[in-house]
C-alpha cells in the first residue's frame, strides 16, 4: 500500500507531511517517557521483523497480493506510539533505500500505515480485550479484529488522498481500495494472531512491554 | 532457551528475508487499484535509486539479489530502530 511519488497533490502531500512529522515529534516524546530495558531491543526486533515480513507478498484474489503493515503487532505488544516510530522508520528506510513508496509520499505512507493503522488497531484491540474474562483469548481476539481494521482503515485512508488529489474518483477509489484491503486485512489479522500466539507459548512476559 | 529472545526474534526476521523470492509477485492492492483505473503512469521515477524493487544491483541470480536486499534491510531497520530507541532510553535515564 505503499503510494509512489506522482499519486497525490502539492497540498495533499504537504498537508500529510506535517501530520506525519507532527505524530513523529509527539512518539519521540511519548515514547522517551517509558522507554526500558527490554524495550529497546523489542523496538528493533519489530522493525527487522516488519520489514522482513512486508516483502512477502501474499496472493489474495484475481492477480493481486496483499501484504503484511504490521502497525496491529506493534500496537499490541509496544503501544501505537511507539508503533508511530516502528512503522516511520520502516517506511523511510524503505523509501530511501528500496525506492518503495515515494519520497514526498512519505507523510501520507506514514499517517496511513504507522498513524491510522497504529492508533485505530490499539483502541480497536483494547476496546474488545476489555470484553473477554480471558486475558489471552481476548488479547488474541482483540488483536486479529485489530489487524484487519488497521489494514482497512490505511486503505481508506489512502483511498481518500487519492480522491482528494484528484487521482481518482471518490466511490471507485473507497470502494476499490477498501474492497480488497477487506481481503488483506484477513491476512494481517492471521499473521498477527500467529506472531502473538507464538509470543504467549514461549515468552508471555514480552506481552508486558507497552509503553506508549 | 540461553539465547537472547531478541536474538531470536531478528534470526526469524532474516529467515523470512531469505525465503522472501517465493513472495507473490503480482501487484498489491493499490497497485492494482493503479493499473485497473488506468493512473499507474502518473507515478514518476524516484529521483535517486539504490536497491529498487527489493532487489540489489549487479547480481545476476534474481533470488540471490532479492535475499541480499531483504537481509541487508532487516539489518539495517534492526540497528537503525535499536540505535534510535537506545537514545530514547538514555535521554530517559539523564
Amino acid at each position: 500500500m505503499h503510494i509512489p511519488d506522482g499519486f497525490l497533490s502539492a497540498p495533499v502531500a504537504v498537508a500529510t507531511g506535517v501530520v506525519a512529522v507532527a505524530a513523529i515529534a509527539v512518539a519521540v516524546k511519548e515514547t522517551n517517557k517509558k522507554m526500558g530495558e527490554k524495550q529497546v531491543p523489542m523496538m528493533g526486533v519489530l522493525a527487522a521483523f516488519i520489514f522482513a515480513a512486508q516483502m512477502l507478498n501474499f496472493p489474495v484474489v484475481g492477480g493481486t497480493s496483499g501484504h503484511f503493515v504490521g502497525a496491529a503487532l506493534a500496537a499490541v505488544l509496544l503501544g501505537p506510539w511507539a508503533t508511530v516510530l516502528i512503522l516511520s522508520s520502516v517506511l523511510v528506510v524503505q523509501s530511501l533505500v528500496f525506492q518503495d513508496g515515494g519520497l514526498l509520499a512519505l507523510g501520507a505512507n506514514i499517517t496511513n500505515m504507522g498513524l491510522i493503522a497504529g492508533f485505530g488497531s490499539y483502541y480497536i484491540y483494547k476496546g474488545i480485550d476489555m470484553l473477554f474474562k480471558n486475558g489471552r483469548t481476548g488479547t488474541l481476539v482483540g488483536a486479529g479484529v485489530g489487524a484487519w481494521f488497521s489494514v482497512v482503515l490505511a486503505s481508506l485512508a489512502c483511498a481518500v488522498e487519492l480522491s482528494l488529489s484528484g487521482t481518482s474518483p471518490w466511490v471507485i477509489a473507497i470502494s476499490a481500495m477498501g474492497g480488497v484491503h477487506m481481503l488483506i486485512g484477513v491476512g494481517e489479522g492471521l499473521i498477527t494472531v500467529a506472531v502473538l500466539s507464538l509470543i504467549m507459548a514461549t515468552r508471555a512476559d514480552l506481552l508486558k512491554l507497552q509503553i506508549a | 532457551m540461553k539465547s537472547k529472545w531478541w536474538i531470536i526474534g531478528l534470526c526469524i526476521a532474516l529467515l523470512l528475508a531469505v525465503i522472501s523470492p517465493i513472495a507473490s509477485q503480482f501487484p498489491d492492492g493499490l497497485d492494482r487499484f493503479a493499473e485497473d483505473n488506468n493512473f499507474v503512469d502518473k507515478a514518476v521515477e524516484p529521483a535517486f535509486s539504490m536497491i529498487p524493487d527489493y532487489s540489489f544491483p549487479g547480481i545476476a541470480s534474481e533470488a540471490t539479489a532479492t535475499i541480499i536486499a531483504g537481509v541487508l534491510g532487516t539489518l539495517i531497520l534492526f540497528g537503525l530502530v535499536f540505535g534510535l530507541a537506545s537514545l530514547l532510553k538514555t535521554k530517559n535515564e539523564a
